[in-house]
């Protein structure tokens, strides 16, 4: 090729060479599902597995558990049951995966939540405030504790292990002066207490659930018809319709059994329905989803636990993003505080302590969030918060005790932290940083 | 491959002088970077920047790119005078920077690394669609067929795909000048050459383009002008054609052209460079 006219052709030959043309930009957006299936088994040998580990973990553990104590395990109380105690880790670790995204921690989340359940105990009690006082009250102290916790991590520059480490230490003081002296202030808002002790009419629930299934399937399905229209890659229908079915099916049967009587005895009282608690979880997994999938502060979170220089050349305010994150944290760990106190009735001098914070961590990773920045979702709080749930009351259900439940929670936060690390080597070998 | 050829048919200016700098100024403290600088770029060339090290490259550029201002001196975009404020004034402007460690976010596709900071919306949603048809109008206009689909993370890319991802992100917008600091730098030979078409086709698309560059193969394979820094003032700014590498090398070392430059007062320019250019670290 003696090209030597002085402008080349804007078809140069030279850019094209050995590699085959682009693909999923304008004319042949179809893809085939052998394809897709090869795309996904690269990603995943590239270190990129998503939530499957800890799906087919969940799997495993769910009929592990089963074979071991059928009548317990999978009991309609008894998911009932796992549902209301995992409700505070999994909202814990909604906020996390906020601060985890820019590969900073929040070591105080679990006595943040404390801190604000206190504050909400104290409103109902003391001041005798309505419950939305207390509700907006104990919002707004998590909302204000994440802004500290961000101003010291941006501004200052404090890392954000030490900063949270400290404020571990003092929210867990400031639990104790608050309620130390008096024991424990009991609730008895029957709001509060509704939320984590009540159920949704089983009509209600179904009406809920269609709902919320048929408008993702309508949407999810709308999205992929407006890229086929505009030209656009799409995965084929057969693959497009895989997870909106699965989600389907999941999220009936369990209102399904959800639904079921569970009460030992119906003439003292009927027990049946969705816990209140869970389709306030949902929604607020929904907008927290749509917030980081769909919007320009979602991708400029990424973007700065991806690369925080690239982002401030691209004109991101990265503290702004960094504050608002640590905000989001805080804010939720005041809602699991508020849920926390509702399945309590109560809220003691060790509100949020224990191994809340460390079991909120571990559901984040498990399900598939980085602790080294840039890769999590919102699904990943949800799905490893289930194995968190599960492994803690299955175990509890075998007769093991405290002990043993902590040791082998511990083991698997520290497996999928392993798994997290190698992925992120894998990734790094097969190819680009 | 044959581009050196063709690069020696280009004699006169192309276009007009959308960039100039005139006499432009800068210090850090006592050192002074930048003396009395001209420089300018032309829409439909590829202007290098050469230099040695310390001569002021990175500092000129990023005076043009607003990251700071000029002391002194004036700096003029398609004939009207502006003052720079700020990065993101100098984007609006219609002049991006692509840099040298390329600032790339390895955990997005290339779609959203194409529009990271700009991101389009609707209803005040991202508009995930029109981003991604732009995307691909945008690599088709440069004919870069290398990226093989544009939603695969950038982490997976190689060199040449990457840096071939950031000067698209540069161009996405309209702009008229785009910087170049050393794209090839880190490139092997294949991907070397991939990028340096890129390059020109930038320049024949009617983009005023600067290369900073340290490779004189590369510099008149490619570039239609050639400036000059030595010690902080502009050597000299030659068409490509008229000038040999002998010359440019011989202003880069010595600061002058051809006969004059005697061994001894390079030798004398060459210590007060080493004060300056440590200084200029600081």
């Amino acid at each position: 090729m003696s090209n030597v006219s002085t402008t080349p052709p804007l078809t140069d030959p030279h850019a094209s060479g050995e590699q085959p043309p682009m693909r999923g930009g304008l004319k042949d957006g179809f893809r085939p599902v052998s394809e897709n299936f090869h795309a996904y088994v690269s990603r995943m040998r590239g270190g990129d597995m998503g939530a499957l580990p800890a799906v087919m973990g969940l799997l495993v553990l769910s009929v592990v558990f089963t074979v071991a104590r059928p009548s317990a395990f999978s009991s309609a109380l008894n998911l009932a049951n796992l549902f209301q105690q995992g409700a505070v880790v999994v909202t814990i670790a909604m906020g996390l995966v906020f601060v985890l995204l820019l590969g900073e921690i929040d070591l105080s989340a679990g006595f943040a939540s404390g801190v604000c359940g206190s504050v909400l105990a104290v409103l109902l009690t003391d001041a005798g405030a309505p419950w939305f006082v207390a509700v907006a009250a104990a919002i707004a102290t998590g909302l204000l504790i994440g802004l500290l916790i961000g101003l010291l991590v941006a501004r200052i520059g404090i890392p954000s292990f030490v900063v949270t480490l400290g404020a571990f230490l003092a929210f867990q003081g400031v639990v104790l002066l608050v309620i130390g002296s008096r024991g424990n202030i009991s609730i008895t808002s029957p709001v509060i207490i509704a939320i984590q002790n009540k159920n949704v009419p089983p009509l209600l629930g179904w009406i809920l659930a269609i709902t919320a299934v048929a408008t993702y399937a309508i949407g999810t399905m709308a999205n992929w018809a407006a890229r086929r229209r505009h030209g656009l890659a799409t995965k084929p229908l057969v693959v497009a319709l895989l997870k909106p079915i699965a989600v389907t099916v999941v999220t009936l049967a369990l209102v399904f059994v959800l639904n079921l009587e569970r009460s030992f005895n119906v003439r003292i009282a009927s027990l049946r329905g969705v816990p209140i608690v869970v389709p306030i979880i949902c929604l607020i997994a929904l907008v927290l989803g749509f917030v980081l999938r769909r919007t320009a502060f979602g991708r400029h979170i990424y973007a700065v636990g991806g690369n925080a220089e690239a982002a401030r050349r691209a004109g991101i305010n990265v503290a702004r993003i960094r504050i608002a994150c640590f905000v989001i944290c805080s804010g939720l760990a005041a809602i699991a505080g508020i849920f926390a106190a509702s399945r309590a009735t109560s809220v003691d001098p060790n509100a949020g302590g224990q191994n809340i914070l460390l079991y909120a961590v571990g559901a984040a990773v498990i399900g598939g969030t980085s602790l080294f920045g840039g890769k999590g979702r919102i699904v990943d709080a949800l799905i490893g918060g289930a194995v968190v749930a599960v492994i803690d009351n299955g175990m509890g259900l075998l007769g093991y005790s405290a002990g043993v439940k902590y040791l082998v929670t511990g083991a698997v936060l520290i497996v999928a932290a392993g798994v997290d690390a190698l992925s992120r080597r894998r990734s790094v070998a097969s190819g680009g940083a | 491959m044959t581009q050196t050829v063709e690069r020696a048919a280009r004699k006169a200016p192309t276009g007009p002088a959308i960039l100039e700098v005139r006499n432009g100024g800068k210090s850090f403290g006592a050192v002074h970077v930048l003396r009395g600088v001209a420089f300018e770029a032309r829409a439909g060339d590829v202007t290098a920047l050469v230099g040695d090290n310390g001569a002021g490259k990175s500092t000129l550029i990023k005076c043009i790119a607003g990251i700071y201002p000029f002391d002194s001196g004036e700096l003029f975009l398609e004939g009207e005078r502006v003052h720079i404020t700020d990065p993101a004034h100098a984007n609006s402007l219609g002049i991006e920077v692509v840099y040298q460690d390329l600032a790339l976010c390895d955990n997005m596709d290339v779609v959203h690394n194409l529009f990271l900071g700009r991101e389009l919306r609707k209803h005040g949603f991202l508009d995930e669609a029109a981003m991604e048809r732009q995307t691909g109008e945008v690599l088709a206009a440069l004919s870069v067929r290398s990226v093989k689909s544009i939603r695969q993370h950038v982490s997976s890319l190689s060199g040449g795909q990457r840096q071939t991802v950031a000067i698209a992100r540069a161009v996405l917008w309209n702009s008229k000048v785009v910087i170049l600091d050393e794209p090839t730098a880190a490139l092997g030979v294949a991907q070397t050459e991939q990028v340096l078409n890129l390059v020109r086709r930038l320049a024949d698309k009617g983009l005023a383009v600067v290369l900073i560059s340290h490779n004189m193969n590369e510099v008149f394979e490619v570039a239609d002008s050639i400036a000059v820094l030595y010690l902080g003032q502009m050597a000299g700014q030659i068409r490509a054609a008229d000038s040999n590498r002998g010359e440019v090398v011989e202003l880069i070392t010595t600061g002058t052209r051809g006969n004059g430059g005697s061994i001894l007062n390079g030798r004398a320019d060459v210590g007060s460079a080493t004060v300056s250019d440590g200084g200029s670290k600081a």
